[in-house]
């Protein structure tokens, strides 16, 4: 899932400045399950932003709302009735989910609460990691199920850099070293061979910006 | 050096390489001073790439300006700060521009240097790196596109031996070599038997390896190397030996212990010669050559 972190509410007050009236939009997807997002965080921000205006001296109006997904048409619809009133759409969405408000509705202030940082997987309680750089072409299978373009900093694809250290990565060493987790597992599974196999280098057109995928299913019905 | 590198490591059964580091800026009087010292002393000088990720005048000018003061030019390339492109294009640079040698690293992480908010590129590894030199020595760039005209480098890698652990680290020696790597440059060895437990498995290879021989200038120096550089060791002994001699006289006893370590590698014959680092004490060189005698 995607997991993102709050901005500091001196970010975010800087952003609504001298704003009267603003909707805080929560996403109840994946910055929901990271803490981050979701109903009750929007409820938290919202009610920081209304107690700095009181003490402050200048009241506004912060009102909230979540919907299911942000990234998804089908439940920005909800929101039409609503927005227009609002100086400004707070959304405490993804980045995804941001653009997507700022697009469907046009002539609305859309601004970012929260930083997006990576794919990733709940560690444990309230950690998350980063697991997945979408560099658009898996290669998973040859490296024991870890990702060296994501766990290795320098992205080596052909074994561990100098800079190893007890298994640590050189550049923060509270991070395991990609290649001593994958030699590990390939040793454990009986396929080091796998690590003997020079790999080309990465084919990075698959990552060229903005990515856009039609399933399948769909070319085949737009042809049609 | 009128042979070159790779004629020196045919030719003789100990080659000593040295290092210059480029300045931080366009002043290089110092610099020159020091390639004239060391020139005619040793069969080649790097000239690193960035080191430690601070940014300085490249490598390749000053591959040029070694050479043109008649030494023999060893060219540091990492794969930190340039794409496929730059790398190769400063390949093809290089070699018109006379040097015949390169050292593939993969490069100290940006967030070490003086730039820690620039972006890091590693487009290539050094694996990759070693076959991109491997194909433009056979006339074709890494897209398979003809050269008018190739390269013909003389290509080498690091290798640390008391990687821990060390077998991912021998593996990716080994798939070093197949890429095209002829000599290596090993990490700064300090405890020679462990050292000669490496090169048991290196010497399954036809390859020419250099030990890495860092000058120790105080005993606090070598803590430090312990407990902060990866695959680096300093036994406790050298560390006492250091902290034994008058403030004033550790430096000596320090070019006293890099010439002991030199002059065993090659008495003993353990390796095919050393590349000698003493970082910031360049002029120095000379007397770690005499005392390793």
């Amino acid at each position: 899932m995607i997991v993102a972190e709050r901005k500091s509410l001196e970010r975010i007050e800087a952003m609504i400045e001298g704003m009267q009236k603003v909707l805080v939009v929560g996403c109840g997807t994946c910055v929901a399950v990271c803490l981050t997002g979701g109903e009750k965080e929007v409820e938290l921000l919202a009610a920081q932003l209304r107690m700095k205006g009181k003490l402050e001296g200048h009241p506004r109006t912060i009102d909230e709302i979540t919907v299911t997904r942000q990234c998804d048409r089908e439940y920005l619809e909800q929101l039409i009735k609503h927005v227009a009133e609002y100086d400004a759409l707070l959304s405490m969405a993804c980045g995804a989910g941001v653009q997507f408000l700022a697009e469907y509705f046009g002539d609305q202030i859309v601004l970012p609460a929260v930083n997006t940082l990576f794919i990733g997987a709940a560690e444990g309680a309230g950690v998350w990691t980063q697991k997945c750089a979408a560099c658009a072409d898996c290669l998973l299978d040859q490296t024991g199920g870890i990702c060296p373009m994501t766990i290795c900093t320098k992205n080596l694809l052909n074994g561990p850099c100098g800079g190893t250290q007890h298994g640590k990565c050189e550049v923060d060493g509270d991070k395991d070293c990609a290649w001593t987790l994958i030699y590990r597992k390939l040793e454990k599974i009986g396929a080091l061979d796998r690590m003997r196999i020079i790999q080309p280098p990465k084919n990075y057109r698959p990552m060229t910006k903005p990515g856009r995928y039609v399933h399948e299913a769909y070319q085949a019905a737009k042809k049609e | 050096m009128a042979g070159g590198l790779q004629q020196a490591f045919a030719e003789k059964d100990f080659v000593v390489t040295a290092e210059i580091g480029p300045p931080k800026g366009t002043d290089v009087a110092e610099m020159l001073r020091r390639i004239d010292l060391l020139k005619d002393k040793v069969d080649g000088l790097n000239a690193t790439d960035n080191q430690a990720a601070v940014m300085r005048v490249s490598s390749l000018a000053v591959c040029r300006l070694i050479r043109e003061r008649g030494g023999e030019p060893i060219l540091q390339m990492t794969c930190r700060d340039r794409n496929r492109l730059a790398l190769q294009s400063d390949l093809l640079s290089a070699w018109i521009l006379g040097v015949r040698n390169v050292l593939t690293l993969t490069g100290d992480y940006v967030t070490f240097g003086d730039h820690p908010d620039a972006k890091p590129v590693y487009d290539l590894d050094s694996v990759q790196l070693l076959q991109t030199i491997d194909a433009l020595n056979h006339g074709k760039d890494l897209a398979g596109n003809e050269l008018k005209g190739a390269t013909g480098f003389f290509a080498g890698a690091a290798v640390t031996p008391e990687a821990d652990p060390l077998e991912p680290q021998l593996l990716k020696f080994e798939k070093k070599v197949r890429a095209g790597a002829k000599f290596f440059q090993t990490q700064a060895v300090y405890d020679l038997d462990k050292f000669k437990h490496f090169m048991d498995q290196a010497r399954k290879y036809e390859v020419k390896i250099l030990a890495g021989v860092v000058l120790l200038v105080s005993a606090g120096m070598a803590r430090y190397m312990n407990k902060n550089v990866p695959g680096i060791t300093v036994p406790e002994t050298l560390i006492q030996e250091l902290a034994d001699a008058a403030k004033d006289q550790a430096l000596d006893r320090g070019i006293a212990i890099a010439g002991r370590t030199i002059r065993r590698l090659r008495e003993e014959k353990l390796c095919d010669g050393v590349h000698v680092m003493a970082i910031g004490k360049e002029d120095r060189v000379p007397d770690i050559l005499r005392a390793a005698e």
